[in-house]
C-alpha cells in the first residue's frame, strides 16, 4: 500500500497533528508559549549575615523555646481546648437532635407567614420565583443591608491590598506571575468560545430572576466568574481597557445608588400607605414583578464587581 | 401622623447612602460629608425623641408595603431615640476630636474609605437600635463587624493588623454563635419578628416543649454577644484593638460598637426572650458572675499597664463588666442602671481616648507613663480633659460616673437574694482599684518635671480639638447634673420597650 500524499502534504493534515498527540512526540507548548525558566536565587554575603541575624534574633527573642511554663501551658491548652470543644460539638447535637423534624405539617415554620408567602406570593409580588419575592418584595430591606455586606467587604480588601499604580507598575514582571504562561492558547481559545455563552448565561439569569431559580446574586456571581476566565486568558491590560478602576467605581456606586433609590422609595411609600407608581406587570412575563427585575439587575452588577475585585486585589493589589 | 415618623428610617438609609457615595469621593469631600451625616442624623433622632416621648408609646414602623410577620419593621420608643441621640452626639465629638490626626495615621488615598466605614458603622449601629426583626439585626451585626475591622486595620503597621486579625477570628466566633442561636429559635416559634417570637416563646414556656433547644439558643445568643461587646474573659482582643488603631477608632469602637451589641442584647431580653422567663434562667447569674470578675480582672490588668492607651483599654473591659452586672441582677433598676452606664462609660471613655491623643503629642508621641510627667502642663485643655474623665470613671460626683456607680448601688441594696452582699463588695473593690490607676496617671500628668526633655514642647493649640474638649466636658456634666431627666426617661423608654 502506497501513500497518495508525500510526507510534506502529510504533515499539514489534521490525522498527522492528531497522531502526534496521541504518541505524546511533541510537546504542546514548546514554540507556542512564551515561558521564562526559573533562575536560581543568588544570595550575596551580607544577604545571607541579614537573614541568618534575623533568625537569630527571632528565635532568641521572639520565640523562648526553651521555657518550660510555656510548653506545659501549650499542652494544656491544647487539652482544654479539645475537651471544649467536644463538649460544644455534644451539646449542640443534642440540642438539635430536640429540634422538629424538617417538613412536618404542624412545625412552628410553617404558620401563617409561610403560607402567604406561598399563596398570596405570585399576586402580591408578580414574580413566579417565590423566593425572588420573599427577599426583594417582602423583606427587602434585609437584602439591602446584604449587598451593602458586600460593599464594605470590597472597602477592607481594598484598605488591605490596593497599592498605588506606581508600585504596581514597578512590580509588574517583578513577582511569580512571570513563571505562569502568559499567554496560553489553550486558555485563550477556551476562553474566547466560554465568556460569550457565560456572560449571556450570566445576563439570561438576572433577567429572569423572578421567572426561574437565579437572580442577581447568582447572576452576578455567574457574570464575575465569567472576567475572571476573560482576564485570565487575556491579561489584566486587556482588560483595562473595558473595566478599569474608574469604569468599576461608576458601576458600583450608580448600581447601589439606584438599589437605594428604588428600595426607598418603596419602604417609605409603603409605610406611608401611598400609591406607589411601579406596576406589577403581567406575571410571567419578562417585564414584570414591580422592583425585582431593576433591583436583581444593579444587585448582579454589584456581585460581579465584588468578585472581580476579590479576585483582582489578592492577585494583582489593583484593578 | 407627622413626617418625624419616617426619620429613623430616613437616618439609617441617608448613612447608606453616604457610604456608597463617600467610596468614590476625595477624602476631604467624604470629610464634609461624613460630618454633614452625623449632625443630620442627630437632628433627625433628637426629633424622633421629641415625637415619641410627646406620643407616650412605641411606634412601629413598616419597611415597605407588607405589614410586621410578612415584611420587615423598626420598632422606636424613648429609649432608641434617646440611645440614637446620644450616639449621634459622641460620633460627632469623636470624629471631630481625631481629625487633625487622621492624616498622620492613614494614608491620604485611604482618608474615603476610612469615612465610607464610618458612615456604615453609623447605619448598622442606627438599624440595630431600631429594628424589631432579629434577622435585620443580625444583617447589620455584619456590617458593624466588618466595618469595626476596617477600622482597627487602616492605620497599616504591624500592630493594628494583627489587633484586627485577632478582632475578626473572636467577634466572626461570636457573629457565628448569634446566628445559630437565631437559627434554633426560628426554628422552635417560627418568626424573625420579635414581638412574634416573644408570645411563641411564652406558648413554649408554659407548655414545658424544646426545653433543651429554648436554653440551648438562648445561651448561644447571649455569649455570641458577650464575645462581641469584649465581657471578661473574651476580652482578649481589646487593649490591641483600641490601643494601637486610630483615636476616632478607638473612641467609637470602645464607646459605640460594644454598646450596639449590648443594646441589642438588652433588646433580646426584653423583646424576644422576656424579661421573666430570662430572669428564670440560669444564664443571668453566668452573665452576672463574669460581670463580676471583669469589674476585678480588668482594673488589675489596667494598673500592670504601662502604656496610657493599653491602660484606657483595659479599664474599658472593667466597665463592661458594670454593665453586665447591672443586666445580671435581673430587676428593672439593675437594667436602668446598665443602661445609665452605657452612656456614662460611652461619654467617658471616647473622652479619655481623645484626650490622651493631646497629652502624648506634647510628650513626644511616647506613649509610657514615665514620659508623660508634666504633660497636664504643657497641654493645658488635653490635661483638664483627661482629668475630668478620670474623676468620672473612679465616680466623683458631679461627673457621669459617680450616678452609675449610686445607681448600682440602689439597686443592689433593693436585692433581696444572694446578690446583694457580692455586688456591693465588688463594685467598693473596684472603685478602688479604679481610683488607684487613674490617680495615678492623674498625678503624674501634673507632676512638673523640670528636667523632662519635652518640656519645651508646647501645643500649637488647635482650637477644634480644644473645642471638641470642652463638648465632652459638658456632655459628662450633663450626665453627672441632670441625671434625674435622664433616668426618668430611661425608665419611661423601658417601660414602652418591652
Amino acid at each position: 500500500m502506497s501513500r497518495r500524499k508525500t510526507d510534506e502534504e502529510y504533515r499539514q493534515t489534521g490525522a498527522f497533528r492528531f497522531f502526534r498527540w496521541l504518541s505524546g512526540s511533541k510537546d504542546a507548548y514548546i514554540d507556542t508559549v512564551e515561558m521564562k525558566p526559573q533562575t536560581e536565587a543568588v544570595e550575596t554575603k551580607e544577604e545571607e549575615e541579614r537573614r541568618e541575624a534575623e533568625h537569630k534574633h527571632a528565635v532568641e527573642k521572639a520565640y523562648d523555646s526553651n521555657n518550660r511554663a510555656i510548653i506545659v501551658f501549650n499542652k494544656i491548652y491544647r487539652l482544654v481546648a479539645a475537651i471544649f470543644t467536644v463538649f460544644l460539638l455534644v451539646s449542640l447535637i443534642y440540642a438539635v437532635s430536640y429540634l422538629p423534624k424538617i417538613g412536618d405539617a404542624d412545625n412552628a415554620t410553617s404558620n401563617e407567614v409561610a403560607r402567604r408567602y406561598i399563596e398570596n406570593g405570585v399576586q402580591e409580588t408578580g414574580a413566579v420565583n417565590i423566593v425572588s419575592g420573599m427577599i426583594l418584595t417582602y423583606r427587602a430591606f434585609d437584602t439591602f443591608g446584604e449587598t451593602n455586606v458586600l460593599f464594605i467587604a470590597t472597602c477592607c480588601v481594598m484598605l488591605m491590598l490596593m497599592l498605588d499604580e506606581k508600585i504596581l507598575e514597578k512590580m509588574d514582571g517583578r513577582d511569580d506571575r512571570r513563571f505562569e504562561p502568559k499567554s496560553d492558547p489553550i486558555l485563550k481559545t477556551m476562553a474566547s468560545f466560554l465568556c460569550p455563552v457565560i456572560f449571556i448565561f450570566a445576563i439570561y439569569i438576572l433577567f429572569n430572576g423572578h421567572l426561574s431559580p437565579g437572580g442577581g446574586f447568582s447572576g452576578g456571581a455567574v457574570l464575575g466568574a465569567g472576567m475572571i476566565i476573560y482576564v485570565n486568558a487575556f491579561g489584566f491590560k486587556n482588560t483595562q481597557r473595558f473595566f478599569n478602576e474608574t469604569i468599576y467605581k461608576i458601576a458600583k456606586i450608580s448600581a447601589l445608588c439606584m438599589y437605594g433609590l428604588i428600595g426607598s422609595y418603596f419602604y417609605i411609600t409603603g409605610a406611608n400607605h401611598i400609591a406607589n407608581h411601579i406596576p406589577l406587570g403581567k406575571v410571567g412575563e419578562l417585564i414584570s414583578g414591580g422592583i425585582i427585575l431593576p433591583i436583581n439587575i444593579v444587585v448582579g452588577i454589584e456581585v460581579a464587581c465584588t468578585m472581580y475585585a476579590f479576585y483582582a486585589l489578592f492577585r494583582r493589589g489593583g484593578l | 401622623m407627622s413626617i418625624v415618623w419616617n426619620f429613623p428610617a430616613i437616618s439609617i438609609l441617608l448613612c447608606l447612602f453616604a457610604g456608597i457615595v463617600s467610596s468614590g469621593l476625595s477624602g476631604k469631600s467624604a470629610r464634609r460629608l461624613n460630618t454633614v451625616l452625623m449632625i443630620t442624623v442627630l437632628v433627625l433622632s433628637a426629633a424622633t425623641l421629641k415625637y415619641v416621648s410627646s406620643l407616650g408609646e412605641s411606634v412601629v414602623y413598616v419597611m415597605g408595603r407588607f405589614p410586621a410577620p410578612w415584611g420587615n419593621e423598626l420598632r422606636f420608643g424613648v429609649l432608641e431615640a434617646g440611645m440614637a441621640t446620644f450616639f449621634a452626639v459622641i460620633m460627632i465629638l469623636s470624629m471631630l476630636g481625631g481629625h487633625h490626626k487622621l492624616s498622620e495615621e492613614v494614608e491620604s488615598r485611604q482618608h474615603n474609605l476610612y469615612y465610607v466605614l464610618v458612615d456604615l458603622l453609623l447605619s448598622s449601629l442606627l438599624a440595630l437600635i431600631y429594628t424589631n426583626d432579629i434577622f435585620t439585626a443580625y444583617v447589620f451585626v455584619e456590617i458593624n463587624t466588618i466595618a469595626a475591622c476596617g477600622l482597627i486595620m487602616i492605620r497599616g503597621i504591624g500592630r493594628t493588623i494583627e489587633a484586627a486579625v485577632r478582632y475578626m477570628i473572636m467577634s466572626l466566633i461570636g457573629s457565628g454563635m448569634l446566628l445559630m442561636g437565631i437559627c434554633i429559635l426560628y426554628d422552635i416559634t417560627g418568626h424573625l419578628l420579635m414581638s412574634n417570637m416573644k408570645t411563641a416563646i411564652a406558648g413554649l414556656v408554659i407548655d414545658g416543649t424544646y426545653p433543651v433547644a429554648l436554653l440551648v439558643s438562648i445561651t448561644l445568643i447571649c455569649v455570641g454577644l458577650a464575645i462581641k461587646s469584649a465581657l471578661f474573659p473574651f476580652h482578649a482582643w481589646l487593649p490591641d484593638a483600641y490601643g494601637y488603631s486610630t483615636v476616632s477608632s478607638a473612641a467609637i469602637l470602645s464607646s459605640l460598637v460594644s454598646k450596639g451589641y449590648i443594646f441589642l442584647l438588652i433588646k433580646i431580653i426584653y423583646r424576644v426572650v422576656g424579661f421573666n422567663i430570662f430572669n428564670n434562667s440560669d444564664i443571668i447569674d453566668i452573665l452576672f458572675v463574669f460581670g463580676l470578675a471583669g469589674m476585678i480582672f480588668g482594673s488589675v490588668n489596667a494598673i500592670r499597664e504601662n502604656d496610657v492607651r493599653r491602660m484606657i483599654a483595659y479599664s474599658s473591659v472593667a466597665q463592661i463588666g458594670y454593665i453586665y452586672m447591672g443586666i445580671g441582677m435581673g430587676t428593672q433598676f439593675g437594667m436602668i442602671a446598665a443602661i445609665f452606664h452605657i452612656l456614662c462609660h460611652a461619654a467617658t471613655k471616647s473622652l479619655l481616648f481623645v484626650s490622651a491623643i493631646g497629652l502624648t503629642d506634647v510628650s513626644g508621641c511616647n506613649r509610657q507613663f514615665i514620659y508623660m510627667t508634666g504633660s497636664g502642663y504643657r497641654h493645658k485643655f488635653a490635661g483638664v480633659a483627661f482629668t475630668v474623665g478620670s474623676l468620672s470613671m473612679v465616680g466623683v460626683p458631679l461627673f457621669a460616673g459617680f450616678i452609675s456607680k449610686l445607681l448600682f448601688a440602689e439597686s443592689a441594696v433593693s436585692l433581696s437574694g444572694s446578690k446583694m452582699l457580692p455586688v456591693l463588695i465588688v463594685l467598693g473593690i473596684s472603685t478602688i482599684l479604679n481610683a488607684i490607676y487613674f490617680m495615678k496617671t492623674v498625678i503624674r500628668i501634673y507632676t512638673p518635671a523640670p528636667d523632662s526633655p519635652y518640656q519645651a514642647i508646647k501645643a500649637r493649640t488647635i482650637w477644634p480639638y480644644c473645642v471638641v474638649l470642652v463638648f465632652f466636658i459638658a456632655v459628662n456634666l450633663v450626665l453627672g447634673c441632670m441625671s434625674d431627666g435622664i433616668v426618668e426617661l430611661i425608665k419611661q423608654g423601658l417601660i414602652m420597650f418591652g
